[in-house]
């Protein structure tokens, strides 16, 4: 059972780069645990802009930025393209980020974040262009998603955007259930299947 | 009025789950070392067996060595990630091919040459490069662990019902074009998210006219346009692929199965959410000269003047190119032939063909990584291995290698590798690595010259 999802309302870390991919949440070199440590992978989310190669902090990195903090990673579109790793999820869970909003993400690591009860919420490019602003203008701002209405509103302007889900995952989130619980529960129909359709030798 | 996609989707659903996804049955699950502990690990703690162990084949290849495979790997972590997948297949009764079986090499290099991987398939994969075995003719996608877990309790998936695209590409490839060309053409016109939400049929004269190596490199890189999977139809030359590999079916079988993948094609009428056309005679050999592998060109054309974006300066900065520039003559430190976008027989064949009578350039380190150990056996079947040897080449031993440098294969920080692999992120090829994609051949011309070089000006 997973922390249940209802509202958040938080302060936001801003990474306005598009295209960011799973290798920049987290290089290649750190995928080498056989753990779910999140921590570990926390620590190095986005590490190679995070630290210099002496390993000392990049202080122009925005995590090292004290004046930024919160819940919610504000990114450019198409985020979480390339490599279908889990791990980049489990750096953003790790971290303490509990929603990512972007104007677009790629489809593997949005499955990903759902997987690992972090909401991927997609706004539009203007909304995204905006809370970009508002942040830069005032980075204690709040941003409220509500995952019951299915709205996120940039509290500086008080504009409000709906979001989609489909109603099954948003049931999960917000009971704290993973897709493993429903499948086994279902062994019947997957039995009844394959006795319906033997295409291949299995 | 189906496609391609939906009829072998369609034949796979369990249940649609109301205002949900589609439970989709799969036929076969790959796992790699890298993906998949977490995977077992989490049906361990729910006290889980697999529930069709048979269907499931592992082998480790991200974090191999390319020497010295007989002995235990150096690196104490990436032999423990190897150990455990051992582990786990034994625990799990699932298949496995180890480290110098030999079977053994990048899953997505084995699946299709053992025969593993059929037409009418739906696959997946931890690794987004499982959209690879759409060229048999499957439905075949990349997941992450949560999902390989899914797979592991239950052989079936949760997921959303992608969009249909077709990209048909008419027309016939110029001398030196290959299907690398072809993909890094396609992802250059549609950016790396142009794709995204969609399953996509490659089409047209050029897909038909394509090896099954070919075909397999192009359905690799679907995924770095954003697509969820690529796939070609099963047509004779899929077939004469297919028939005799290990296992494939025999017999009455083989007549069976042939049989159904006839029909394994989208219908006349079928209507797509998304249809694109290309033309042969636009694409050149193409290089890449940012951060991601959207960002190419032909390798006659200098770098796009771009958006002005903080992302494309970032790129260029990282790159250390400058708009404007043209990449001709470009010196180069490192080439990589391998990765399971080009490292089977016919990437190894163009590279020799082109390095035949010349000799590597003395700055440049060559490596070259065939993906599995049947490939390596054809290139000494074929006596490749004397051609590239009396060029200066030698031939290292099977896994993802530099593609991904999981292993000690790294790409020094700043240096500039020529890489027939499938992505050019930053720190991709090792931390501070800076690599121009490209096809084989191009990666031979930059191999023998030193520079980046059209490699029409050497065939």
């Amino acid at each position: 059972m997973k922390q249940k999802f209802d509202i958040i309302t938080s302060t936001c870390v801003p990474l306005p780069l598009e295209n960011v991919d799973t290798d920049q949440i987290i290089p290649a070199r750190f995928m080498k645990a056989t753990t779910r440590e999140e921590k570990f992978f926390g620590d190095n989310l986005f590490h190679d802009w995070r630290y210099k190669a002496d390993g000392s902090f990049n202080q122009d990195f925005v995590l090292n930025n004290p004046i930024y903090g919160g819940q919610i990673l504000v990114a450019g579109k198409n985020f979480g393209s390339g490599s279908s790793r889990e791990h980049a999820a489990w750096a953003i869970a790790g971290y303490g980020f509990r929603v990512v909003i972007s104007s677009f993400f790629a489809d593997i690591h949005k499955n990903n974040e759902l997987n690992n009860f972090v909401l991927p919420v997609v706004v539009s490019e203007s909304f995204l262009k905006e809370l970009f602003d508002c942040i830069a203008a005032n980075p204690s701002m709040l941003v409220e998603v509500n995952l019951p209405l299915q709205t996120v509103t940039n509290k500086a302007t008080g504009k409000s955007e709906r979001f989609e889900i489909n109603a099954y995952k948003k049931h999960c989130l917000m009971n704290g259930l993973d897709d493993i619980d429903f499948l086994i529960e279902n062994k019947q129909k997957i039995e009844e299947y394959e006795a319906e359709n033997c295409r291949f030798a299995r | 009025m189906n496609t391609l996609f939906d009829k072998i989707w369609d034949a796979h659903i369990v249940q649609c789950v109301n205002d949900g996804p589609t439970q989709l049955y799969i036929d076969r699950l790959y796992c790699h070392e890298v993906t998949s502990p977490q995977a077992f690990e989490g049906m361990r703690a729910r006290g889980l067996q697999c529930f069709r162990p048979k269907q499931i084949y592992c082998m480790p290849d991200h974090n191999t060595p390319t020497h010295d495979q007989d002995k235990p790997i150096a690196d104490a972590v990436s032999r423990m990630q190897v150990d455990t997948l051992a582990r786990n297949a034994r625990d799990f009764g699932v298949n496995y091919f180890g480290m110098m079986d030999a079977k053994n090499g990048i899953i997505h290099v084995v699946g299709p040459e053992r025969g593993l991987t059929l037409p009418g398939m739906t696959i997946v994969c931890g690794d987004s490069h499982t959209s690879t075995h759409g060229a048999m003719g499957a439905v075949a996608f990349g997941i992450g662990t949560s999902e390989v877990e899914m797979v592991l309790a239950s052989q079936c998936i949760l997921q959303a019902r992608p969009k249909t695209m077709r990209i048909t590409i008419d027309g016939t490839l110029g001398k030196g074009v290959t299907a690398k060309d072809v993909a890094l053409y396609m992802m250059m016109r549609m950016t790396t998210s142009g794709a995204t939400g969609y399953f996509v049929e490659y089409a047209g004269e050029v897909v038909r006219n394509l090896t099954m190596e070919g075909r397999l490199t192009l359905c690799n890189l679907s995924i770095e346009m954003g697509a969820r999977g690529g796939m070609v139809a099963p047509d004779e030359t899929t077939f004469a692929y297919l028939k005799g590999r290990e296992y494939a079916p025999k017999g009455e079988d083989w007549e069976r199965a042939v049989a159904y993948w006839m029909t394994l094609k989208s219908d006349d009428d079928a209507v797509f959410d998304k249809e694109i056309h290309y033309d042969a005679a636009d694409i050149q050999p193409m290089i890449t000269y940012g951060t991601n592998p959207g960002m190419g060109m032909a390798i006659t054309d200098s770098i796009p003047q771009g958006d002005g974006s903080a992302s494309f300066e970032k790129a260029l900065g990282y790159m250390g190119l400058q708009s404007g520039e043209c990449l001709l003559g470009k010196k180069v430190d490192y080439v990589f032939l391998g990765a399971c976008t080009n490292g089977r027989i016919e990437d190894f064949r163009a590279f020799a063909s082109l390095v035949k009578g010349r000799q590597k350039a003395p700055d440049v380190t060559a490596w070259l990584v065939p993906g599995s150990w049947m490939v390596d056996a054809q290139i000494r079947q074929e006596g490749l291995d004397k051609v590239l040897a009396e060029a200066g080449f030698e031939i290292r031993q099977p896994g993802c290698s530099a593609c991904l440098a999981m292993n000690d294969d790294k790409i020094p920080a700043g240096k500039y590798a020529v890489s027939t692999s499938n992505r050019n992120f930053e720190g991709r090829q090792g931390p501070g690595s800076r690599t121009l994609l490209a096809s084989p051949l191009t990666a031979a011309a930059a191999a023998v010259t030193g520079v980046v070089t059209d490699p029409r000006t050497l065939l």
